[in-house]
């Protein structure tokens, strides 16, 4: 009777370590897969950019030359304006776009006015209407004010910054995970809001101000839609997207798939080593934010 | 519709409890709308019983107030200057300076032609001497549209202001009569950092989003009502004119199109079905996988947690355009993985990702998995880590296996929770223009829509439709415009449904 007692959960518990082992085998092999099919784009940009025997698609990822022909290449064409058009867009929106968003959340979060509930509200509705439909305007706009084209980058950066106060969302539940007590503290102790703001708010919220700086940075890399409307075909206005588009059309892909490689790494470089550095802001941001949207 | 007490529902199979969740559903959806309409309704009540208590009080100031008060109704600020408040009377009276010669000089010229929206377009007059024909540029209706918005904006804003100085003098009036000082020009600019630090906080924002969302917006809706096309640009060619509800009627009506080949109504319908077949099938493959990829990341005993995660993450930090320009290239006609089945001998013909309906719509669907798993694993580990472990720990003393542990702790916790982002995800899929525009175009061609709108694609969602309409050889804004428009009302509604049956739409105190 002891005996068996004592057996039978000693050969269930074994019975579920094998059980426990062979799921988590299965789940390894599912990982790597996973993992591998995630990289497997990355690894052929890069193995590609490296190709020099053909310019073209081919049905084969390990170059039979190896070089660095392709960014010799993309060094001779517009691509150096480019990059530096979209370095100048992201830098500025990082640092004007953190400022809006950081005024705009914290005002949400922490006051109480009157017109607060009405505004929030109406923020949600302009935010159902398709962006795109404000873009005809906002070209002509721009254009009016000499600031398209060769002046695109200008102009892109006011468009970016000025409607960047609608992505409140995300730094706004930061905000309301700051307890309000500490405001209060100081203001019973004679701080001015903006004093509050600064002193004791802004050091605190040091890892929402590194995600919003991020985010504003990263976006103009891939900004597509308006950065071609704005530019209008004139080449010295693109920025990346844009401009390596302009390679993978019909008429070009045969001459420019290998540079475009190039230039995939060109860009995803410095943007993914920072975003590697600064992951942990990265992913506080997302969970912290998405789900109380 | 039968309804069921607590006690009956638990009387029922599986099965009729979850259609008996699902009719209840959308039972309810009438009966979310007519709450909807009836809130309308009650706040335009409210709006016009405000406006006729404001009308009262105004007049009754007037009658009331001392002479310094009356002055105010015309000359703004005369009160606050005459009571001491130099720096808000001069404010309030630099406001109307400016207003009154804006409307005078341009502002008026832009209000009375905002009725016919121009009426006299360029000319063209022979000149003797060169012996060409000189074009004279007359009404712009593109300006007058936005200029006559922004000098109703304007107008807006100077009776607002001209309330605000009235209100003003009746409260300074009964400060000053009980005798306490009023408050100087110091005290305002100090205020501005402090009791009314949120003024100063959001005018830029503020300003910005007026500018450049609210007043397009305004305008693009204006457009819709309007016959402004790359044949109308409103200065150059011909002026462009109010039609009405015409385009409208051109979109929904279900009579041919142009060309007489399928009416636009159809192409529309087409159309959105795909968009919402797209954001159904793009948010919860995402939503699914995902939350099944962060599980696996998560069990317990799985080991370098961080490298899995960290290998997902890098896809996020890559910029959109690069993965998805290269992996649209990869599945094409003669792109990598057709050129390496052919060459490994597997396929003879190369597969037609982008070029047969159908695979396309597959392919885009399984490329957005590989775009949006990685977000919703960071998202779903956040939650996933939220959730008490002494619930798991209990569902297994009691025996629960993995399976039922997800069904009944780990599922119903994410629903809850990610409720709100599901929705935004949703409504986000069916404006997501970049994965569709970089890896399809839109296409393959849809012929017999094409025929009636311009170019239209078989994964073209109405977004990237509205894209190609305004981009397209005939420019037709009107129409885009009518297109964004319903957008708008197809998002709004299905958010309104979802909001008003979510469980999770807390009050959002209860977290400070």
């Amino acid at each position: 009777m002891m005996t068996n007692t004592n057996q039978a959960p000693a050969k269930r518990h074994m019975g579920m370590k094998a059980l426990n082992r062979a799921s988590n085998s299965v789940i390894y092999i599912l990982l790597v897969i996973i993992s591998v099919v995630w990289l497997i784009p990355f690894i052929f940009i890069v193995l590609q950019s490296f190709r020099v025997e053909s310019t073209y698609q081919v049905g084969y990822v390990i170059p039979k030359q190896w070089g660095f022909d392709n960014y010799i290449r993309l060094w001779n064409t517009d691509f150096k304006k480019w990059y530096l058009n979209t370095f100048i867009i992201a830098v500025a929106a990082a640092v004007l776009q953190t400022i809006i968003v950081l005024c705009m959340s914290y005002t949400l979060s922490r006051f109480r006015f009157k017109m607060r509930g009405p505004l929030m509200r109406f923020m949600l509705i302009l935010g159902m209407f398709p962006g795109m439909l404000t873009m005809i305007i906002l070209y002509r706009v721009l254009s009016d004010l000499g600031l398209t084209q060769t002046n695109a980058v200008p102009g892109l950066i006011l468009v970016t910054v000025a409607s960047s106060g609608m992505g409140y969302y995300v730094s706004k539940g930061f905000f309301d995970t700051i307890s309000k007590s500490l405001d209060e503290a100081a203001r019973v102790d004679g701080a001015t809001r903006l004093q509050v703001l600064y002193k004791i708010i802004l050091p605190l919220a040091k890892p929402i101000v590194i995600y919003t700086v991020l985010t504003g940075f990263m976006g103009p890399w891939g900004d597509y839609v308006f950065a071609r409307y704005v530019a209008m075909g004139t080449s010295s206005g693109y920025n990346v997207a844009v401009g390596m588009y302009s390679w993978l059309t019909n008429d070009q892909i045969a001459n420019y798939y290998t540079t475009f490689c190039a230039g995939g790494v060109i860009v995803a470089l410095p943007v993914t080593i920072l975003f590697m550095c600064l992951q942990k802001y990265y992913v506080e941001g997302v969970t912290g934010g998405a789900v109380k949207g | 519709m039968k309804q069921y007490s607590g006690l009956e529902i638990l009387r029922l199979s599986k099965w009729q409890r979850f259609l008996y969740k699902l009719a209840s559903f959308f039972a309810a959806i009438p009966h979310a709308i007519a709450g909807f309409f009836k809130r309308i309704w009650g706040s335009i009540k409210g709006a016009g019983l405000k406006v006729a208590n404001e009308c009262r009080d105004i007049v009754s100031a007037f009658v009331h107030g001392d002479y310094k008060t009356k002055i105010s109704y015309f000359i703004m600020g005369f009160g606050n200057m005459a009571r001491g408040q130099v720096l808000r009377g001069i404010m309030f009276l630099l406001f109307e300076a400016v207003f009154i010669f804006y409307m005078v000089t341009t502002g008026g010229y832009w209000l009375s032609m905002l009725g016919t929206l121009g009426v006299q377009g360029p000319t063209k007059t022979y000149d003797p001497v060169f012996d060409t024909y000189v074009t004279q540029y007359n009404d712009n209706s593109f300006k007058i549209l936005l200029y006559g918005v922004l000098t109703i904006f304007f107008i807006i804003a100077f009776i607002y202001t001209w309330r605000v100085n009235i209100r003003q003098n009746q409260i300074a009036e009964k400060i000053q009569a009980s005798g306490k000082k009023l408050k100087s020009g110091k005290d305002d600019l100090r205020s501005l950092v402090d009791d009314q630090f949120h003024k100063t906080l959001l005018a830029l924002p503020l300003t910005g989003i007026l500018i450049f969302t609210v007043l397009p917006i305004v305008f693009m809706i204006l457009v819709a009502f309007t016959n402004y096309d790359g044949a109308h640009n409103g200065f150059s060619n011909n002026l462009f004119t109010w039609v009405g509800l015409d385009n409208f009627n051109t979109l929904l009506s279900w009579t041919g199109g142009k060309g007489g080949t399928q009416s636009y109504s159809a192409t529309f319908g087409e159309i959105l079905s795909w968009t919402l077949i797209w954001a159904f099938f793009a948010t919860f493959s995402n939503y699914f996988l995902g939350m099944f990829v962060a599980m696996m990341i998560n069990k317990k005993g799985i080991r370098l947690k961080k490298m899995w995660r960290t290998i997902l993450v890098l896809t996020i930090a890559i910029p959109q355009f690069i993965s998805l320009l290269y992996v649209s290239k990869m599945f094409a006609q003669n792109g990598l993985i057709n050129l390496m089945l052919t060459d490994l001998g597997w396929i003879k013909q190369p597969l037609p990702f982008w070029t047969d309906p159908t695979w396309a719509r597959i392919t885009v669907i399984l490329i957005n998995v590989w775009i949006g798993i990685p977000h919703l694993m960071l998202i779903v580990t956040g939650i996933l880590m939220n959730i008490p472990a002494d619930l798991y720990e209990s569902a297994r003393i009691d025996g629960a296996n993995a399976w039922q542990q997800y069904q009944k702790i780990t599922l119903p916790y994410m629903l809850f929770v990610t409720g709100p982002y599901l929705l935004t995800s949703f409504t986000g899929n069916m404006n997501n223009f970049n994965v569709i525009y970089l890896l399809t175009g839109g296409g393959p061609t849809n012929a017999a829509a094409s025929g009636a709108a311009g170019s239209v694609g078989h994964t073209d969602l109405l977004i990237t439709w509205l894209f190609k309409i305004t981009t397209g050889a005939e420019s037709q804004y009107y129409l885009a415009s009518v297109v964004g428009i319903l957008v708008f009302i197809v998002v709004a509604l299905i958010s309104l449904v979802v909001y008003s049956v979510l469980p999770s739409i807390k009050n959002e105190e209860d977290f400070q």
